[in-house]
């Protein structure tokens, strides 16, 4: 068990080893491994912000889904309040159509009351200057007591 | 594993013996030119063929959905990495895969003792090499010139970190500190020679340790063979008693074979990662300012 010439044969094949595996091994595997690392992490940074995306998006359509329907409920409760006022409205005109025919009506029939009225009374004066005339035997010229006719008409009519 | 091989004629202390010889070869004169082919082609054919793999899955790895073989090839990096990342806090650019090459390697290379014992030598001995130790760690030459390199890397760490100048002066003036130039100056061979023991215990104890276990390991293996073979010789006599004596023998020593080997499968790991790990601990000292 002596050191002899193995002991320097060995020396330079392990600086060989070493050198071989400092240079050639070691960086590309190591290089590889952190690659690959980079990568992972990566994809879970990635998967994290796809996922708070998603998240964000999910909110976001939530809020609009919301706004959507306060929207729809508020316009329909708009088309039912112009339902409302339509009806409100085609009901006043109908009886100020009413009212108005009403009134129309009235006016004739007073126009109608008045015409029959004043027709009488002229016939009444006839027959009052008639009878008159009958009764003093002579005509009585109209012209000549129209002024009394006249006021005999007034009070008939009142 | 204790399958036994004995040669014709051959003693158990010679098979012992026969075991613990190298197939060397001698390259100049004295005893220090000679050189174990064995532990050399089978540390550098071991340390081919793990690295390799490595090599090979680094020039393949994506960065995408890995497949099975680059996720069990990255499982052991970041293993390495993490270990590293604990124990060095600083550019491990350089640190880690020396981390990576030495676990890889003293562990291929221990995990060849988990190989037949009697295997690579009868394949050496088909090919005409009368010799041959299959599992490197067992020579101290492997083990030491590991260190030594982790001995060099120590000191080139030591420089880049405080450069030459101040790694020197830190050799005189630590751990024992002084403010007066006098006491400094008193103080200055005791701070040397402390400094010394602790640069030199450390590779001495990291390669000590490492061909300690194994070679202990190893030698167990072999005396389980021997009673394998033992038993396996009592069983050829003639008579009962030595027949079921013989059985007995072979019997424990296939169970012995058997509890050593799972044993050793935490022994070899162990062994890789403490000198992998002490490596990085030595490294990350010296970087350090006292």
């Amino acid at each position: 068990m002596s050191i002899n010439a193995t002991f320097l044969g060995q020396l330079i094949f392990f600086a060989i080893l070493i050198w071989f595996s400092w240079k050639f091994i070691w960086p590309p595997l190591m290089n590889a491994i952190e690659e690959r690392q980079k990568r992972i992490a990566e994809g879970l940074a990635a998967s994290e912000r796809s996922k708070k995306a998603l998240q964000e998006s999910e909110a976001e359509a939530q809020a609009m889904l919301r706004e959507a329907r306060a929207k729809a409920s508020e316009i329909l409760e708009q088309a039912h309040q112009r339902a409302r006022q339509i009806v409100e409205q085609a009901r006043e005109e109908a009886l100020a159509e009413a009212a108005r025919q009403r009134a129309a009506a009235e006016a004739e029939l007073e126009q109608a009351v008045h015409r029959a009225r004043e027709r009488l009374r002229q016939e009444l004066a006839e027959l009052v200057v008639l009878g008159a005339g009958r009764v003093l035997g002579r005509e009585i010229d109209p012209m000549r007591h129209r002024e009394l006719l006249a006021q005999l008409a007034g009070e008939f009519r009142a | 594993m204790s399958i036994g091989w004995l040669a014709a004629g051959e003693t158990p202390a010679e098979y012992v013996g026969h075991h613990l010889k190298h197939l060397s070869v001698r390259i100049g004169e004295g005893p220090f030119w000679v050189v174990h082919l064995d532990s050399l082609l089978m540390s550098a054919l071991i340390g081919l063929l793990g690295l390799g793999t490595f090599f090979f899955m680094a020039r393949r790895a994506t960065p995408g959905v890995p497949g099975k073989f680059q996720a069990f090839i990255e499982l052991a990096v970041e293993f390495i990495d993490t270990q590293v990342k604990d124990v060095f806090h600083g550019d491990r650019r350089f640190v880690a895969p020396l981390a990576l090459t030495i676990f890889v390697w003293v562990f291929l290379m221990n995990a060849l003792k988990l190989l037949p014992l009697d295997l690579m030598p009868m394949i050496a001995h088909g090919l005409g090499a009368e010799y041959f130790r299959a599992v490197p760690t067992t020579d101290l030459n492997i083990t030491l010139a590991m260190s030594s390199t982790v001995l060099l890397l120590m000191f080139a760490f030591a420089i880049k970190a405080k450069g030459a100048a101040g790694f020197g002066v830190e050799l005189f003036t630590a751990p024992f500190h002084a403010h007066s130039p006098f006491v400094k100056l008193l103080l200055a061979p005791a701070n040397f020679a402390l400094n010394l023991i602790e640069y030199l215990s450390k590779p001495v104890s990291l390669a000590m340790r490492l061909f300690g276990n194994m070679y202990a390991g190893e030698l167990v293996f072999i005396l389980i063979a021997l009673l394998a073979m033992a038993g396996g010789n009592l069983l050829a006599l003639d008579g009962l008693g030595a027949k079921a004596g013989g059985l007995l023998a072979f019997l424990g020593a296939v169970l012995a074979g058997a509890a050593w080997s799972i044993f050793h499968i935490l022994v070899i790991t162990l062994q890789a990662f403490i000198f992998m790990i002490l490596t990085v601990v030595y490294l990350s000292m010296v970087t350090e300012h006292h």
